[in-house]
């Protein structure tokens, strides 16, 4: 990589099934183009996304993590998301405690109509995460 | 475990993903995946010889797994799965890796786009090994389906359900059933009376023995999934008994209370006691507790002391009724934009700038001025009325980005009305474009411009304001490249088709999608119209878009269709991906209990327990469990650890 290329961060997306996912989906039928750097994981449901997984992404090597589900009242299963928002805000603390920038961990609330913010939030994710390079913090050493 | 013998089929999509995604680069990099036996890629995989081809290599490789790296899941994960099934392997090992709407259409990036594409598909392939094979649980029917909505979408629905001989529950959150149709004067391009052609089908659907027509009634509650829904409707007490209700009258005469009318744009008043329409089904009086003076003999007790039949009763209640249906069909309709968004057209408070639902009130026989055009202000036959068309419609900028379809045809029906009306009144319509596509359409316009004599002039308007007496319209003929002044008597405005209020409550309540406009979302917009994303909840008439009556007519028919189509079946098979319980590593302690949402497990003897019939498969559980003994099945922790390592291998 030369000095002038931007770092390419590396970020694992979790999305949910039914809105953030869907709304990735009509992100690519929209044709709507964003960086390459997010690979989505899809969830049923932002519920269901354990803390030990966001750690075990920046322990794997991830750069950033994204929690994407439907907004916030409009959970196809009632209150996965509510659930989701009080794990993911101590996750918040936690990684900043530790010593990790918090704006690698992020959460956003993308219905499936929503295409547009979709691509707007990995573009964003991607240009926030540029200038903070490799995280190392949580990497494990050599993992193999 | 044993490894699996896992097959990756890299499908082309034309060049919808080859272009963009080196498909020959991603196949072999998932042939070095240890589980994986067979690789192939080809142009269409959906296409016969393409889904042919993969039942072939299932069975020649004794394949037990496979993955289909193409479009989203959510259209052709079933098309494999079916294959899967029909090369003798379980349905659940087969899983999609999505490189087309979530890569290939968005990154135009080759180099870039294959290493996602291969990062999803390894990841994917990561699941499927820890994958388990199971069958779907079979479920119950409940032979029943209600309609929510009495527009002419769903009176169209019941009757089409009725008929096929299922119960059906018509809801209207109104006094009487008709909906916006019911408030037209004439339809287009026919010009045939509205009330003509809809109360005979309300009449037919008031008396069907298969529909049971709830009015004045909402929606407050829905429970349950596909072919088993609990849904609880609130009764609003309309004071009045409809059975005992005679309809003479006697009641509005002595009522001392005027509110205006909505039944009628509040073109005119009404008593706090009324009947909408003398046509309204129920045929009953229905008394607007928020208008009244207290439902109290007391204070008032006018209405019912003239009550002959003894219809009138100051002690009903609301009340909660409880029904359990198998499917629901959504038509809960339009309203028009607000004209307070408009304070260049005059914001609504000027008094001869009416909405074109209002003109519909003037035209129709049965409306505020019997059927005469005369202006609000004073009662006088307006000699000049401009009708501008796209109000709110195509205006990304300030208003509603979409076309509402609908108002080119409606403003050159208005026009022709106002002429039949005033045969020497002049017509002026300001448009941008006419977009007039359907059977007849065209021609209809045509005939406005050409034999009714109406000046079309095509730009906007951009200012009204009261002037001498009259409007002053201000606005531009881009044609002869001029600015134009008319003085009218009456302008009409061709507002925007919005969502009817409460739409984003309804849509809550019923757990399924809006689109960015605010309408009910389709789960296809080609291939599933009137589906909602929800399995069981279909979608008629304006809510799910701006549509006219035949379309809306035709959606209807289509939704009762796939009502019927489903509750015809016996059972129906309800995804196993549910919770499951590691009793070795559960040690009681409550917390998947605490989050599950649908009260789907308890413990027992110290261990929790899964209630297959209920547990949804949303995995808050395994997420809130400390000791991992509670996961999805083939979504398990285990799983997800691998498709992240997968995603961040290099």
């Amino acid at each position: 990589m030369s000095e002038q290329q931007a770092y390419e961060p590396k970020i694992v997306a979790f999305l949910c099934k039914w809105c953030s996912s869907a709304g990735s989906d009509l992100a690519g039928v929209s044709r709507i183009q964003y960086p390459a750097n997010a690979t989505p994981i899809t969830v049923p449901c932002t519920g269901a996304i354990s803390p030990m997984y966001i750690m075990s992404a920046f322990n794997k090597g991830a750069d950033g993590v994204l929690v994407s589900g439907c907004h916030i009242g409009d959970c196809h299963y009632i209150e996965g998301n509510y659930l989701a928002r009080r794990k993911m805000h101590l996750i918040m603390e936690l990684i900043e405690f530790i010593g990790v920038e918090p704006n690698r961990f992020r959460m956003s609330w993308v219905s499936a109509a929503e295409g547009g913010k979709f691509a707007k939030v990995i573009t964003d994710f991607v240009n926030d995460l540029q200038p903070l390079g490799p995280q190392d913090k949580l990497k494990k050493a050599e993992h193999s | 475990m044993t490894k699996k013998r896992t097959g990756v089929f890299v499908c082309h999509c034309g060049t919808n993903i080859a272009a963009t995604v080196d498909v020959a680069k991603v196949a072999r990099e998932m042939a070095g995946e240890s589980t994986v036996a067979f690789t192939q890629e080809y142009v269409y995989m959906c296409s016969e010889p393409g889904q042919e081809s993969v039942v072939q290599a299932i069975k020649d490789n004794k394949l037990d797994s496979v993955v289909v790296t193409c479009c989203s899941p959510n259209l052709h994960e079933k098309t494999f799965r079916d294959n899967a099934q029909r090369a003798g392997i379980n349905n659940f090992t087969c899983e999609i890796a999505n490189i087309r709407e979530q890569c290939s259409w968005v990154h135009k990036d080759k180099a870039k786009g294959t290493e996602k594409a291969i990062k999803i598909s390894r990841s994917v392939v990561r699941r499927v090994n820890r994958n388990q094979p199971m069958d779907a649980i079979a479920v119950n029917v409940t032979r029943r389906a209600m309609v929510i909505g009495g527009g002419i979408a769903g009176i169209q629905a019941a009757l089409d359900i009725g008929n096929s001989g299922i119960e059906v529950i018509l809801v209207e959150k109104q006094a009487t059933i008709g909906g916006r149709m019911l408030q037209l004067s004439e339809t287009f391009p026919t010009l045939d009376c509205a009330q003509c052609v809809m109360s005979p089908k309300m009449v037919e659907v008031k008396r069907h023995p298969k529909v049971k027509l709830m009015t004045y009634s909402e929606v407050q509650e829905v429970t349950g999934s596909v072919g088993n829904f609990r849904v609880k409707v609130l009764k609003k007490p309309t004071y009045v008994d409809p059975d005992k209700c005679k309809i003479c009258d006697h009641c509005t005469v002595v009522c001392p209370v005027v509110v205006p009318n909505e039944y009628e744009l509040n073109l005119n008043a009404r008593r706090a006691i009324y009947i909408p329409y003398a046509q309204a089904i129920p045929a009953s009086f229905t008394l607007d507790e928020s208008a009244c003076l207290g439902l109290n003999p007391v204070v008032c007790g006018k209405c019912k002391d003239v009550c002959e039949a003894g219809a009138i009763n100051y002690d009903m209640r609301p009340e909660t009724v409880v029904e359990d249906v198998g499917a629901i069909v959504v038509a809960t309709g339009f309203d028009l934009y607000d004209q307070g968004n408009m304070p260049e057209l005059g914001g609504g408070k000027i008094e001869d700038v009416l909405d074109g639902m209002q003109f519909e009130r003037l035209c129709s026989a049965s409306g505020a001025t019997g059927g005469h055009v005369l202006r609000p202000s004073d009662h006088k036959e307006p000699k000049d009325v401009v009708f501008i068309q796209c109000v709110g419609s195509r205006d990304p900028a300030k208003h509603c980005a979409y076309c509402s379809k609908i108002c080119c045809m409606y403003t050159a029906k208005h026009a022709r009305l106002y002429k039949k009306h005033v045969p020497d009144g002049r017509a002026y319509v300001f448009y941008i474009d006419i977009r007039s596509g359907g059977k007849g359409y065209e021609e209809f316009v045509q005939r406005t411009m050409e034999d009714d004599d109406t000046l079309y002039l095509r730009g906007r308007v951009s200012k009204l304001y009261r002037h001498n007496g009259k409007i002053r319209v201000l606005g531009t003929d881009t044609l002869s490249g001029q600015n134009v002044e008319i003085d009218a008597d009456m302008v009409v405005l061709a507002l925007a088709m919005v969502p009817s209020k409460g739409t984003a409550e309804a849509a809550k309540v019923l757990k399924i999608g809006r689109d960015k406009d605010g309408f009910m979302a389709e789960a296809h917009p080609k291939l599933r119209p009137v589906e909602s994303v929800t399995g069981g909840i279909y979608l008629a008439g304006a809510a799910q878009a701006p549509k006219d009556i035949p379309e809306t007519v035709a959606q209807a028919g289509a939704a009762a269709a796939k009502v019927i189509a489903l509750l015809s079946q016996a059972t129906l098979s309800r995804s196993p991906l549910i919770a499951k319980v590691r009793r070795s590593h559960c040690t009681g302690c409550g917390m998947c209990v605490e989050a599950c949402p649908f009260i789907a497990i308890r413990l027992e003897s110290g261990k929790a327990v899964v209630n297959e019939a209920l547990c949804e498969g949303c995995g808050s559980c395994s997420a809130t469990c400390l000791r991992a003994a509670i996961d999805v099945k083939n979504v398990t922790q285990l799983q997800i650890y691998e498709m992240i390592e997968a995603c961040l291998a290099v």
